[in-house]
């Protein structure tokens, strides 16, 4: 008897939130840890956003107006870092944290604790990074690269920048940590692994990569640390080391952060796609596949990033074809989202319209991919802005359309109102035609010969680089659109329905708009008939 | 905004940016890759049209496939979603079809990468050396050596708010003091390697860059087919003035090149006559000012002021107005960022270079009133040496 009244008390705690700032400093909820992580990361992508319209003010026309070249480098390399490190991750994360427990039935992440920490290293960690603009001998000017030598003529930032990166890598492995074991441990009974959504496959296979080549990272830098500071000369060729290892290594770990970044755009949209097309997901199995071939493939590749190093025959040719043969999974998922549309009954709301964007977008980002694995010709590619635009646009229509596509899709679920539908348009709108004026020209400037990193630039590339910038300043404008229809849909709107989509499939639209505190206190049950959304 | 409303918004804009760029042709807008004056940048430029014609294919069936299903399988033209799921054909077959044009490409790189990669039988070498931020050219068959810098003009042009106007210095920031001179119809393998950062060496016309690397030696090949100005970059991030690093390669005919050769060890007697000579101070300051704005204002800025945290200021630096000889070894073996000159400078030039930084800028006072020397002989940096 007294057993069930304690029983009954621990019940009445169950939807207790603490309040105020403890609230979100203490947080062990997978909601308000997934909140604050995409919160984080908008905040991120305007920091780095502002930093890229610096960049783009300079490059406006030719002659140096704005910034000095050093500051100029800093921008170029703490761009790339807080962009991919600040909201690109971050993001990805977020949306794990907030949908994962939701889509497999369980009440929250396995470990709640370790996921309060892993958030809370950002901030610090971003901190100790953005502080080096205050220190004598400026921010990290040498690329997010950080090749050595030139990284450690860095002044008193350097420590700086090699301990943020570790945190980024501590907080990083220990999200990956927390997604493996909440996937393994807590799928709802008859939640098989192939009937898990595909959104949670691309993230239990980005955890592995994030294992696999993080710590890679954190040696890396922890060399140049030691090279720096305690004698040691593993990247200096006068001391016997070795300046190209470090590329071996840092690409080691870099390949696979490409699919780090974009494989959880994959699985946004094809949860996306599948719902307004009302149609099944074509070819679930070979999508599993195709995604865990990319993530082993992407072990195999690094040394495309440095064809120009100087490098063996034989090792040229065989980074050559291992490039090449990554396009036919990443192919197989192109054709297989084009078939899930294919004879489906399509609408196209925004969630709709910014995945059909990473379609179209990413596909192109992978045909200059293709061209760029090309041995041979990658000699004339490398570091120009030809390869400015392939990575732009598979990180920024191929990575962070499938990040807003997620955020629109499911918004209206996180906070029980609709957003506003034409605010969204609009925003997709200004987004994609600034996104290829921004984008596009860069290929042409690339193959035409303008290198990338440089301040200054000379005259025959004026026309085309006042394009982008304009393009720039659109598409950094436009973003505030986003911030516009979020605030607004906190604040209110017209009810969304459990189901928020017409041809929504998966567990997380059979809880409420919004879902109680946590999700799924008693699991439910998977059967093949809701499996597979 | 109705969908209507919105493509009618958007056929607006593409008809729109079609019509600025077709008006804007008259402008400047470089498109494609060069086609080069070697055979292998010939090959590389066909293999890049090829692939580019490849994926264009690709790409306009697949968007083409994708553009028709979002004009036709959509709601509101009352389309009934089909429940299909899988077909194994289909995927059997969007997997084989790739793998074919994959192999179909990958044949004509693996001719062109071996091409490229056969260094042998050349008929003379140039060994190129990078630096923070200039290029050195060796002729190690003919003992010629010099560095390549930024023009003045350009460097002068590319200052902060310089206030000169980039379009009126022709090929702005790609002119240099001396540029590197090839024959044609001659197979020349360049050596290329750096002193300090990693730099790569790219002339497009050539069809191809490599990495300049501290400790390694990467060798490669050219064989210019025209004579003519090659214009060229660093391309790969080596700090501050990574884009004021450019590379101009003069191909002229063999006899030319001749003549060339034997002018320039004519000169480089001329500057080993010069190493004993005592100059005027006029002349070492003349001199000096001269090599200042190539060789150090890039750091130390034009006013001896530096910046600060990174570059000292040499105007009232401890160094400038201390003892001659130990400004002369500093500017010798470099200090910390700073490079050794010892072998990028001869001793005249050293001796005018330094002579100018102990008179300007206010040195000069501080100099004479510590009984130190302000002018500098060749023959004091050879003691030095």
């Amino acid at each position: 008897m007294s057993e069930a009244v304690i029983h009954d008390d621990h019940d009445d705690h169950h939807d207790h939130k603490p309040t105020g700032i403890g609230r979100w400093l203490f947080s062990t909820n997978h909601k308000d840890i997934g909140t604050m992580y995409l919160v984080f990361s908008l905040i991120m992508f305007f920091i780095g956003g502002a930093m890229a319209m610096v960049i783009r003010a300079e490059l406006f026309q030719p002659g140096m107006q704005f910034v000095d070249p050093q500051f100029f480098n800093s921008m170029t390399t703490v761009h790339a870092l807080v962009m991919i490190f600040g909201a690109v991750m971050p993001a990805g994360v977020g949306l794990a944290n907030w949908m994962i427990p939701m889509m497999i039935g369980a009440p929250d992440m396995a470990m709640p604790r370790m996921n309060n920490m892993s958030f809370w290293i950002l901030p610090f960690a971003f901190t100790l990074l953005l502080s080096t603009f205050f220190m004598q001998g400026g921010a990290p000017a040498g690329g997010w690269t950080m090749y050595p030598p030139l990284v450690l003529q860095l002044g008193d930032g350097f420590p700086f920048l090699i301990f943020a990166v570790h945190f980024l890598g501590i907080s990083s492995i220990m999200g990956a940590i927390n997604i493996i074991a909440t996937v393994f441990n807590m799928r709802a009974p008859g939640m098989t692994f192939m009937r898990l959504p595909l959104f949670v496959w691309t993230w239990i296979i980005t955890a592995f990569l994030l294992i696999a080549a993080m710590p890679v990272l954190a040696g890396a830098v922890t060399m140049l640390l030691t090279d720096r500071f305690f004698g040691t000369a593993f990247f200096d060729a006068a001391g016997g080391g070795d300046p190209v290892l470090f590329q071996h290594v840092f690409w080691f770990f870099g390949h696979p952060e490409v699919y780090i970044l974009v494989l959880p755009s994959f699985g946004i949209i094809s949860q996306i796609i599948p719902t307004f097309a009302r149609k099944p997901l074509f070819g679930y199995a070979s999508m599993v596949y195709a995604t865990a071939s990319i993530a082993f493939l992407s072990f195999f590749v690094w040394a495309h990033h440095m064809f120009t190093v100087g490098m063996p025959l034989a090792g040229e040719l065989f980074f050559m074809y291992a490039t090449m043969a990554i396009a036919v999974p990443t192919g197989v998922k192109v054709f297989n989202w084009t078939a899930t549309m294919w004879k489906g009954s399509m609408t196209f709301e925004t969630p709709m319209l910014f995945a059909i964007g990473v379609l179209f977008m990413f596909t192109l980002g992978g045909f200059s991919g293709l061209m760029m694995g090309i041995t041979p010709v990658d000699f004339q590619y490398h570091d120009t802005y030809f390869i400015v635009a392939h990575f732009h646009y598979v990180l920024v229509p191929g990575i962070v359309f499938g990040i807003i596509s997620g955020v629109y899709y499911w918004m209206p679920k996180w906070t029980g109102y609709m957003y506003d539908e034409k605010l969204g348009k609009l925003h997709f709108w200004t987004s994609a035609i600034s996104v290829n004026v921004l984008f596009f020209p860069m290929h042409f400037i690339g193959l035409a010969g303008m290198p990338r990193r440089i301040p200054d630039y000379s005259t025959q590339f004026t026309d085309w680089n006042m394009i982008i910038s304009i393009g720039g300043f659109a598409f950094g404008l436009s973003q505030l659109i986003l911030v516009w229809v979020v605030i607004k849909c906190i604040r209110g709107g017209e009810k969304a329905t459990d189901e928020v989509w017409e041809g929504a499939h998966g567990l997380e639209f059979t809880l409420p708009s919004p879902p109680p505190f946590h999700s799924f206190t008693t699991p439910p049950e998977v059967t093949d008939a809701t499996a597979h959304s | 905004m109705s969908v209507d409303k919105l493509k009618q918004t958007v056929l607006g804009l593409v008809a729109v940016s079609l019509f600025l760029v077709s008006g804007a042709v008259l402008a400047e807008y470089p498109l494609n890759l060069t086609e080069g004056v070697t055979p292998t940048s010939h090959k590389v430029y066909e293999l890049h049209m090829i692939i580019l014609y490849i994926v264009t294919v690709i790409g306009i069936a697949v968007f083409g496939v994708m553009a028709w299903s979002i004009f036709h399988h959509r709601k509101s033209k009352g389309a009934v979603a089909a429940q299909f799921h899988h077909s194994t054909a289909a995927e059997i077959t969007w997997t084989i079809i790739p793998i074919l044009i994959l192999v179909g490409m990958a044949i004509p790189a693996t001719k062109t990468l071996v091409f490229m990669e056969k260094t042998g039988d050349a008929e003379m070498t140039l060994k190129v050396t990078g630096y923070q931020w200039k290029w050195k050219y060796d002729y190690l068959d003919e003992d010629i050596s010099f560095f390549s810098t930024l023009s003045e003009e350009d460097n002068k042009a590319r200052q902060l708010g310089s206030g000169i106007d980039p379009t009126t210095i022709e090929n702005y920031l790609k002119n240099v003091d001396k540029p590197v001179v090839l024959p044609v119809d001659t197979k020349i393998r360049i050596l290329t390697t750096a002193a300090d950062v990693i730099h790569a060496w790219w002339v497009p016309a050539l069809g191809w860059k490599r990495d300049a690397v501290p400790g390694y030696i990467n060798d490669n090949w050219t064989y210019i087919e025209e004579p003519g100005i090659y214009r060229g970059k660093c391309t790969e991030l080596c700090g501050k003035d990574h884009g004021f690093m450019p590379i101009v390669v003069h191909a002229v005919s063999k006899e030319d090149y001749a003549v060339w050769v034997a002018e320039q060890k004519a000169e480089q007697e001329a500057a080993a006559a010069n190493s004993d000579k005592t100059f005027t101070k006029d002349e070492l300051m003349t001199k000096g000012a001269e090599i200042y704005g190539t060789q150090c204002a890039a750091c130390h800025q034009g006013e001896g002021q530096g910046i600060e945290g990174m570059f000292p200021a040499l105007a009232g630096s401890s160094i400038a107005i201390g003892p001659a000889v130990d400004h002369i070894k500093t500017v010798l073996n470099g200090k910390n960022l700073m490079p050794a000159f010892k072998e990028q400078l001869n001793n005249a030039d050293l001796a005018a270079v330094i002579t100018y930084e102990r008179s300007k800028w206010g040195n000069y006072e501080k100099v004479t009133a510590e009984g130190n020397a302000d002018v500098v002989q060749p023959a004091d940096v050879e003691a030095a040496r």
